[in-house]
């Protein structure tokens, strides 16, 4: 019997569907590094915890639930990790308990969300950029060790429709330092930290004809470079931006990120270009579309008066927590104790904390109540966004113990409605 | 001592055992600190050294190593509880704090590198 089955892969935002799992082994193939250690057995949580204690999943989801109602105003962070079936029944359990649901995002591409609320985003598909991209700028993103699969597949030597070979494409990597992906470029130009957006705004200048506006350097970069890539950007057929983290965790934010889609819609007056981030988490895109159908916005969503308002400054979960302004916390599908900075872990630490994720991080050591659940992609099905919002199915291949996110959310939803009522 | 510019982002390592967090393997992806030859060697250090890293916002003790294309005054700290320690948690209004281009200083110790659990002891 044939134990080699295709799937999908539940890490990055590149969402290969591509590849295969072997059952017997218990080994992916195709993967990259990042893929075959999700892919891989490791260390899990053992079982649901009160304390520390090993209890049943409904008591755990019966103190979960008691926790959120007799809280103010819980935050529920995370949803990058999981489906979009277990999303939807998160917004419902923030909306009823009146707390702040917020995501992943919020510390790596919402920045950019607030400059497409200002600009609106020219985007495209992974697929347009295989097929047609001849010329590829990768600004401040590092494919190479975030998303190792996506150039091979989209982006650089992928080859589509239009584009027949590497030499067809022209490959630009822009960051501040030289990345393992500025290797594979035909021009790296290495910018100063945090002057993205005087880079970009010089770009636009010489792009408008007006260079002599531009000064012979700008954010460590020499006037000449600048005047070569416009001109390399003006002349391309079809070009994308696909902009990373170096963007959006760096002085300008969102700014950065307004200032690069100007860029875009600039050069789409001569050509055709594209603007796009590269999503980290393989369902981030959903964390955000998710709440965005069900409350019209996509992260730092705060309930407490009963419907939905936005205001990252406010609710997202880092002001939150550095104002001390949660009384409990749900956190599920991803590690906010490891990944935000201390001051935020700070109050984390005081407050309680339910978990809900398949493996061991920082954040089960600060929990009250652990929740241990099924990977999504593995042992659990459901769909999720490709960072280009392409909706895919992920599937279930082996058989578990472990709930699923979907599951679990689902009971603590009805503990929630039987306590209130 | 040495001032850099902190910079802190994946690595491929980072990423492989961001699911095991409380591995040694994580433990070894995360905690170390990348400088420029220039800077490393002007911090008389050897690979295993360790150095403590400070900014406004906080301190920590990470291993020191040297990466050839880094230019000078720049340090990286892979994405992760390390680095977090010393970034800048403003959000200037947006939710998102500074994790990249903080001012710090970079000096040679032999206090040791806290461990993950160690880490979430301390803050």
């Amino acid at each position: 019997m044939a134990e080699e089955v295709n799937i999908i892969c539940t890490f990055c935002g590149s969402v290969c569907d591509d590849v295969q799992f072997d059952l017997e082994k218990f080994k992916g193939k195709k993967f990259c590094k990042l893929g075959s250690s999700k892919f891989s057995k490791k260390e899990r949580i053992k079982a649901p915890m009160i304390d520390g204690k090993e209890v049943s999943y409904e008591e755990a989801i019966e103190k979960a639930a008691e926790i959120l109602v007799n809280a103010k105003r819980p935050l529920l962070y995370g949803w990058a990790s999981t489906v979009n079936e277990a999303i939807r029944l998160g917004v419902l359990l923030t909306e009823k308990v009146r707390g702040v649901y917020d995501q992943c995002a919020s510390v790596c591409h919402a920045p950019g969300t607030l400059a497409l609320i200002e600009e609106g985003v020219p985007g495209g598909s992974l697929g347009e950029i295989k097929n047609r991209a001849d010329m590829v700028v990768f600004w401040g993103s590092n494919p190479m060790e975030a998303h190792p699969r996506h150039p091979v597949r989209y982006s650089v030597r992928a080859k589509g429709l239009l584009i027949k070979d590497r030499k067809d494409r022209k490959v630009v990597v822009v960051d501040v330092r030289k990345t393992k992906s500025a290797n594979m470029a035909d021009l790296f130009i290495q910018i100063k930290p945090g002057y993205d957006y005087p880079v970009l705004s010089a770009l636009r200048a010489i792009i408008k004809g007006e260079e002599d506006a531009v000064p012979e350097e700008v954010g460590g970069v020499k006037k000449e470079q600048l005047k070569e890539l416009a001109e390399m950007m003006k002349s391309a057929k079809y070009g994308a931006v696909l902009y990373g983290l170096g963007v959006t965790q760096s002085r300008g934010r969102d700014r950065n990120v307004e200032n690069a889609i100007k860029l875009i819609q600039l050069l789409n007056r001569y050509t055709r270009w594209i603007i796009w981030p590269m999503r980290g988490h393989y369902n981030v895109v959903g964390a955000g579309e998710v709440p965005a159908w069900e409350a019209g916005y996509t992260y730092a969503i705060d309930f407490s008066r009963g419907y939905p308002r936005f205001s990252p400054g406010e609710f997202s979960a880092n002001e939150i927590l550095q104002r001390g302004d949660c009384d409990a916390a749900l956190i599920i599908a991803s590690d906010p104790a490891a990944h935000f900075p201390k001051v935020s872990v700070k109050h984390l630490k005081k407050i309680p904390v339910i978990q809900i994720d398949p493996f061991p991080n920082m954040t089960t050591l600060l929990s009250d109540v652990v929740i241990p659940s099924a990977v999504a992609g593995l042992e659990a099905e459901g769909t999720a966004y490709r960072m280009d919002g392409i909706p895919f199915r992920v599937k279930k291949i082996v058989d578990t113990e472990y709930w699923s996110d979907e599951k679990i959310l689902e009971l603590m939803l009805e503990k929630v409605n039987e306590l209130q009522r | 001592m040495i001032e850099v510019e902190i910079i802190s982002g994946r690595t491929l390592d980072q990423g492989a055992t961001v699911e095991e967090k409380l591995t040694d393997e994580y433990f070894k992806a995360v905690n170390y600190c990348e400088l420029s030859e220039e800077d490393f060697n002007a911090l008389n250090l050897s690979e295993g050294d360790r150095v403590r890293v400070k900014t406004d916002f906080g301190e920590v003790v990470v291993y020191a190593v040297k990466n050839k294309d880094l230019k000078k005054g720049m340090a990286f700290i892979p994405m992760g509880p390390y680095a977090n320690m010393v970034i800048d948690p403003n959000t200037d209004g947006t939710g998102m704090p500074q994790f990249k281009g903080i001012k710090g200083v970079v000096e040679k110790t032999e206090d040791k590198v806290l461990t993950v659990k160690e880490l979430i002891e301390v803050i």
